[in-house]
């Protein structure tokens, strides 16, 4: 049960990982809580399902539109909808829940309500111990681990990365050194949610694609950012994980209560709020934050 | 100009002045009296389309057949369509209620799919005392309900599609009772051991119940019971830890798009357990699609498949399927119930409410999916489907290669009853197991 507990929860906590770094990003930089970042994700499984189904293109070159798509997607709600009430977290938060529960509709009035799935890239499974993981999982932790290699580097590495974590470091020095803070703000969304476009390109095929594929994600995201420390990404990556295990351990031990097991985000996010508000790591990630 | 002329011209032009008049003013038609029924159900998921066209089905036939005998005047059928979005939530199912009885007038309602709808939605109709056949919700407190307070719930009728959730769980028994007599047969394993997967509802409670207590009994072992969320996107773990838990049969009950889930990671998986019980979404053919073909070897209770149920099974079968492209489920309840209304209606002669239901109460109807009773106000559960033999049995059918076969009733005694021996209607094929799973388990043999 151990060795199934660990694999089924790596390969859930690295979904919920790139989601979760994502998020982070966006709050660590611009100081924005984009409620709608796993709406992004829910439209760029859509994208992929409409251009790879639906209009029958290939598999790759949909994938890679739907980021492109959805990297634009995310600058374009950041400029219309979040950049002019940036400075108040509250109407920040309450806009961007509406921009998510927007696309919700929207794509319940244009799909209806089914769910559907898209075809893996490669059918069948792996068996390991005993404990058979599908190739897409197995493709998803990959792509989900290569994601978050790259978001590092790109952070550490390049310039647009030095100022982004220049921002995120303190925005109004940040600004005195000649960095433009607004343009790097919207380049951060668009990070983010191409990060999005990408959880959704590897999980779409693994989970079902549905107009509310985003509400429990969410939990979870915020669950993860909270649990490692707001606008900590290690903090959030190792967050995701921890509830990646969580999930599934509640599944294998308590059966009679799988369906709690998106309660079980939701608990953590409040116990750690109580107890520890600046996350488990805060302290140690807060003095290397990004 | 000669006189004769001039008067074509006059008639000309006034023609032409009278003309946007003429076109203006609507042909004088005879008023047609109508029959308003309201349709209500999730409309934006397969079982509300599905209600829905049964309903469209149904109303079009009887309009272009004349309508309605309604004591010597013949009635139209008016349909009006309302989103419940009861799989989501409760409170807008009673405000589809409201607006059918309030806005649109409706003299009758028929649909209904997830119990704490319908619960709900009884109260709007009992208030406003309107006949409401509720074709998709299976608990028994609904009936229940007419029991302990006849007067005030009578209007409510258990209509063609479902079953009272006991005997929907007798069904259940008597499939997963033939895959397990599969089992040992095939691989001679003489208690198969059964993981229960039911979605967490109300209407799966009962039945989770009773099958932890019956199933032992039947000689089969429990070895565990999940109960993932109806919406939940993503079983892998469950599946894992009931292939870990050693169960050769997956007992379901899903009317929530986990049942998609479940499916189609299921067959991705080759969890070597035979999937059995009830899967509303696989009864559409836009289940093949969405789990691709991964639902293959499954098997759910269903109300209509393509074998001669009635004589009147395959053509509605055959008319459905070239209609709208998809396999009948709900839609043969809607359809059957709007014709039993339709005759309750012309015995009494009447819409008048109580006289209709006095005339629903006799009803003895021979519809797509079987012979309609209703169960009487002495019963426990007053109106009520009657099931069994001879009556509304329901199918079990198996999906096989993109088409869903029907495998139960296999003409063999239910769980002991002999009055099931010879009830298997003609092109009922015979059950088998996933190749997978017989692969799996003779390799441990």
């Amino acid at each position: 049960m151990v060795e199934a507990i660990l694999i089924n929860g790596l390969v859930l906590g690295g979904m919920y990982a790139v989601l979760a770094v994502g998020f982070a990003l966006v709050f660590g930089v611009a100081k924005i809580l984009n409620m709608a970042h796993t709406a992004f994700y829910m439209v760029g499984a859509y994208l992929i399902l409409i251009m790879s189904i639906m209009l029958g293109f290939p598999s790759l070159p949909s994938i890679v539109l739907a980021i492109a798509i959805m990297g634009i997607t995310g600058r374009v709600i950041y400029k219309l909808f979040l950049d002019r009430v940036k400075e108040h977290p509250v109407a920040v938060m309450i806009i961007s829940v509406g921009v998510a529960i927007l696309f919700q509709e929207v794509l319940l009035i244009g799909f209806g309500g089914h769910f559907r799935g898209i075809d893996p890239f490669i059918h069948g499974f792996v068996e390991i111990g005993g404990i058979r993981a599908a190739y897409q999982q197995v493709i998803a932790i990959v792509t989900s681990l290569l994601a978050l290699v790259a978001i590092r580097l790109l952070l550490s590495k390049t310039q647009v990365g030095n100022a982004i974590r220049a921002v995120a470091e303190d925005r109004e020095i940040a600004n005195v050194m000649g960095i433009d803070v607004s343009r790097i703000c919207v380049i951060t969304m668009g990070i983010s949610a191409v990060l999005a476009a990408v959880a959704g390109a590897v999980v779409a095929p693994v989970f079902m694609v549905h107009p509310l594929m985003w509400l429990h994600p969410l939990t979870i995201v915020l669950a993860a950012v909270v649990l490692g420390g707001l606008g900590s990404i290690k903090g959030s990556i190792l967050g995701a994980f921890i509830l990646g295990f969580a999930e599934t351990a509640v599944i294998f031990l308590v059966p009679m209560g799988a369906f709690l097991r998106g309660a079980v985000g939701l608990s953590v996010m409040v116990v750690v709020l109580l107890l520890r508000p600046e996350g488990l790591f805060g302290v140690v990630f807060e003095e290397e934050r990004l | 100009m000669s006189r004769q002329v001039k008067v074509m011209l006059a008639v000309v032009a006034m023609l032409v002045v009278l003309m946007p008049v003429l076109v203006a003013c609507p042909p004088v038609v005879e008023e047609v009296p109508t029959i308003r029924i309201g349709i209500i159900g999730p409309m934006k998921f397969t079982v509300g389309e599905h209600t829905w066209w049964g309903a469209q089905m149904a109303a079009d036939e009887i309009n272009a057949a004349g309508g309605v005998n309604v004591g010597g005047v013949m009635h139209q059928i008016e349909l009006f369509k309302a989103d419940s979005n009861e799989l989501l939530s409760v409170v807008d199912a009673v405000s589809a209620m409201e607006r059918l009885i309030t806005v649109d007038e409706v003299d009758f309602v028929i649909g209904g799919a997830r119990t704490e709808a319908v619960l709900a939605k009884q109260e709007v109709m009992a208030d406003h005392g309107v006949i409401f056949i509720n074709v998709g919700s299976a608990h028994p407190e609904q009936c229940m309900r007419l029991a302990a307070d006849y007067e005030r719930y009578r209007y409510f009728f258990r209509g063609a599609a479902v079953v009272n959730s006991r005997y929907l769980g007798k069904m259940i028994f008597a499939l997963v009772d033939m895959v397990a007599g599969e089992i040992r047969q095939e691989l001679g394993i003489e208690t198969p051991k059964v993981a229960i997967m039911m979605e967490k509802a109300v209407w799966t409670d009962p039945i989770v119940a009773a099958a932890q207590a019956k199933l032992p009994k039947m000689g089969m072992e429990v070895v565990g019971v999940w109960r993932p969320s109806p919406i939940a996107a993503d079983v892998t773990a469950e599946l894992t830890a009931i292939k870990d838990a050693g169960a050769h049969i997956i007992m379901t009950a899903y009317l929530g798009p986990v049942g998609v889930t479940a499916s189609r990671q299921w067959g991705e998986l080759e969890i070597p357990a035979a999937k059995v019980g009830i899967n509303t979404d696989a009864q559409s053919k836009r289940h093949w699609v969405a789990t691709g073909g991964k639902v293959e070897w499954e098997v759910t209770f269903n109300f209509i498949g393509p074998v001669e149920i009635t004589p009147k099974t395959i053509p509605f079968y055959t008319r459905f399927l070239e209609r709208f492209g998809d396999f009948p489920y709900y839609s043969a309840g809607v359809y059957d119930s709007i014709y039993l209304l339709k005759e309750a209606i012309e015995r009494a002669g009447t819409l008048e409410t109580y006289a209709v239901i006095d005339e629903l109460k006799k009803t003895d109807f021979l519809g797509v999916g079987g012979r309609v009773v209703f169960t009487g106000i002495d019963s426990p559960y007053p109106h009520d489907l009657v099931w069994g033999p001879g009556y509304i049995t329901g199918l079990g059918i198996q999906w096989r290669d993109g088409e869903l076969v029907v495998v139960w009733p296999d003409g063999r005694a239910v769980l002991g009853d002999k009055a099931w021996e010879g009830i298997r209607f003609e092109g009922t094929v015979d059950y088998k197991l996933p190749p997978w799973m017989v692969e799996f388990w003779k390799g441990r043999q």
